[in-house]
């Protein structure tokens, strides 16, 4: 059995939280006790039903306000699978918390209220996800059951929609007319749409494939941690700890470390008490090389014959996350993998506006901006560019004098 | 190409022991809240798993609240003896005999809330600047909103509402002095992934997790052993039950529910068909919609 991670987008009370409670409840993962809070709350729908929203709006600023302020993880799993939803808020000013769920997600669920179409957020939230090169997209336009389940208004949406999908490039998108109150569309499907021939969402889910698995051929190892015991009967023992962030590294694989450029060779690999013959992505193990090089935290071990890029000055995507806007005098830290160095925005290329997506100079940079810049670091970075391999394309910037983190990077090219 | 299984409980772990190696990486004194309950017992074997054949970079931390379960005692300091690690004991007695917190009085009392105060004061003697729990995002609604690295101000207080972006796997472990990072690598693991982990891992747990007989008296609808620690009067009938505990804390504060099952299967199969929460079986948790969460503000694990 493996996992789906996935997440919920969309403008402030698209009906994301209903959504997930609905999944949730029609899928009998809501266990009697909670089931129990949710009655006695005093939060109602307007009709006396349990609103679904408040199982993953857990806080009390959520609950008083109605509305979701920060990420909420939920889990359930059906026979087919697991999954893991991020139940992300819509506001804008929670635009970093909803970055937060979508980065690790491998599906967006995209929530549009009927009677609204595509608004604001929509354009933003499905930008995000264009950027975060999330790989499947799900469109829920919701709230069906406020506009007589129409096919028209249904067909009108997804019209307007496939035009910004087409304009970000989302290759594969998925419709469905849902409501979430009701639980149409949503575990079965509805009696009340009998014009859409589509499966239910939970249907969908369970089958979309995840490719968790990194079938790159790019394989990389940040070393994490060095472990050296220094007891007598393993003085000479040094193996290298990390998470294999793409690829596979098989005993005898030339490899090379970076940022020294030191060229060795697999010459163990260990996982607690199992010595296999490879490491996949994924994997955390330790590997053991055949010479003796100088290694510590924060270098990276690579396959030889497939480098990744090297640079002190890199084009990257940004996206703002505080409310102290970015400073181009001063020194952040980027934090890439196991490596932090500090580094400084040289130049911000363009910033896009979220309403019309067009590029515009900018010489400033707020909270939820997003656009291109140049990143400037005192040690070179060993990087690979997002679009081939998320997990050594990524990076956060860190506000040294706050400690905050305050941007998402994602590599789109080394600068010569 | 080759291919490969990783199924869900291979990746979790791989998570799980990514995350305890950025805590060895990025602090300077982290440490291990043990508090001999399953979830504690697991991130145990993630650590051996993570550090294996070297030395854990951190100790284990108990915060003792003297109202524990026999087996619990016994069986920590055989885990302790059978790994060679060290262990700290941080005691609630101590404190309240330094008369920093005072006993609770009356039926329901517990030394549940008074154990922040004990950990906060642990956490502050040995500077330690990132305290590793085994807190899952399934247990609650509160923490199903916590990130894996969650900051914690010089009182040991989390704000929900000024928690730092989290992306993809990189974890921002920089805090000013005073503050420290409490860090939860089995977050996004559910109770019945804890157990099949035991299960396929094998790993050895305390005896009162399975079948066996005890006096208990019914407290709120509840099942609670009969201990010293609970304040019991005339009302209270002691009867004996065949019982095991779901989850593992304070006496006074920890509901046994009523099952026959002594093999690690028969849990698995009784969690399965389980319609009661895990968090069902505190006390803790009952008094009011927003008690974990504000605990946690408060500087509860
Ligand atoms: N009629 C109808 N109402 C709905 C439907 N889905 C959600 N709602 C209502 O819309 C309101 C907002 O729902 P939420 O689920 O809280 O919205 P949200 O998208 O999570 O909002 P934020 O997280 O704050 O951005 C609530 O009153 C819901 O009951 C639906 O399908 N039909
Ligand atoms: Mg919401």
């Amino acid at each position: 059995m493996n996992i789906l991670k996935f997440f919920t987008a969309g403008s402030v009370d698209d009906g994301k939280s209903t959504l997930i409670g609905r999944l949730l409840y029609d899928t009998d993962s809501i266990l009697a006790d909670q089931l129990e809070a949710l009655q006695s709350s005093n939060r109602k729908n307007d009709d006396g039903t349990i609103d679904l929203a408040i199982l993953t709006d857990g806080l009390r600023a959520e609950r008083e306000q109605g509305i979701t302020i920060d990420v909420a993880y939920k889990y359930f799993q059906t026979e087919k699978r697991k999954f893991i939803i991020a139940d992300t808020p819509g506001h804008i000013q929670y635009t970093r918390n909803m970055v937060t769920g979508a980065s690790t997600a491998n599906l967006a669920i995209i929530l549009i209220d009927a009677r609204n179409g595509v608004v604001e957020q929509t354009i933003r939230h499905s930008y995000i996800v264009s950027l975060l090169g999330i790989k499947h997209v799900v469109v829920c336009i919701n709230k069906m059951d406020m506009v007589d389940y129409s096919e028209t208004v249904y067909s009108a949406i997804i019209e307007k929609y496939k035009v910004l999908a087409q304009q970000l490039k989302l290759a594969d998108v998925t419709y469905i007319p849902v409501s979430a109150l009701k639980g149409d569309n949503i575990v079965q499907n509805s009696g009340n749409m009998d014009w859409y021939e589509g499966e239910s969402l939970l249907h969908f889910l369970e089958k979309v494939d995840t490719d968790n698995l990194d079938k790159s051929q790019l394989a990389r190892m940040p070393v994490q941690w060095v472990i050296r015991p220094q007891t007598e009967e393993l003085h000479d023992y040094r193996g290298y700890a990390g998470r294999v962030l793409s690829g596979t590294f098989n005993l005898n694989d030339k490899v090379t470390v970076l940022p020294s450029g030191a060229s060795s060779t697999v010459e163990k690999i260990e996982f607690f008490d199992q010595t296999p013959d490879a490491a996949h992505a994924g994997q955390s193990v330790i590997i053991h090389l055949k010479d003796d090089v100088d290694i510590s935290r924060g270098d990276t071990i690579v396959n030889a014959s497939a480098l990744p890029q090297e640079s002190k000055l890199i084009e990257a995507d940004l996206c703002w996350m505080d409310g102290r806007a970015l400073d181009t005098s001063i020194m952040y830290n980027i934090q890439h993998n196991s490596k932090i160095t500090r580094c400084k925005i040289s130049e911000i290329l363009h910033k896009v506006d979220i309403n019309t997506l067009e590029k515009h100079a900018a010489d400033e940079f707020k909270l939820n901006d997003i656009g291109r810049v140049i990143i400037k670091t005192a040690d070179a970075l060993a990087f690979d560019l997002y679009d081939d391999n998320r997990a050594n394309g990524s990076a956060i910037l860190v506000d040294t004098r706050t400690n905050l983190t305050v941007g998402a990077l994602m590599f789109r090219a080394a600068v010569e | 190409m080759s291919t490969y299984n990783f199924d869900y409980l291979d990746e979790l772990e791989a998570e799980a022991i990514h995350i305890l190696r950025e805590v060895a990486g990025q602090f300077e004194k982290p440490a291990l809240l043990f508090s001999g309950g399953k979830d504690s017992i697991t991130l145990v074997r993630l650590a051996e798993k993570a550090f294996r054949p070297g030395k854990f970079p951190f100790p284990l931390v108990h915060i003792d609240t003297g109202h524990n379960f026999e087996e619990t005692i016994s069986y920590r300091d055989q885990m302790v003896e059978r790994i060679g690690e060290k262990l700290i004991i941080g005691s609630v007695q101590e404190s309240i005999d330094q008369g920093k917190v005072v006993e609770q009085t009356g039926k329901n009392a517990s030394r549940n809330a008074l154990q922040t105060v004990t950990l906060l004061d642990t956490i502050a003697k040995y500077q330690f600047d990132a305290c590793i729990g085994g807190a899952r995002r399934d247990e609650e609604k509160a923490r199903a909103k916590e990130r894996i690295f969650s900051v914690r101000d010089e009182f040991g207080q989390w704000d929900p509402k000024r928690q730092r972006p989290e992306l993809w796997n990189i974890y921002n472990g920089k805090i000013h002095k005073g503050e420290n990072i409490r860090v939860f690598p089995i977050s996004n693991w559910t109770e019945l992934d804890v157990w099949n982990y035991i299960r396929r891992e094998k790993i050895d747990l305390p005896s009162i997790y399975f079948s066996h007989e005890r006096d208990c008296i019914t407290r709120n609808g509840q099942l609670m052993a009969a201990s010293p620690f609970l304040n019991m009067d005339d009302e209270d009938v002691v009867e004996r039950k065949q019982v095991r505990f779901r989850t593992v804390g304070d006496m006074s504060c920890t509901a046994a529910v009523e099952s026959d099952a002594t093999l690690i299967d028969d849990i698995i199969s009784e969690i399965s068909a389980s319609k009661i929460s895990e968090r069902g079986a505190r006390m803790d948790d009952k008094v009011s919609e927003a008690a974990m969460e504000d605990r946690k503000k408060g500087g509860y694990f």
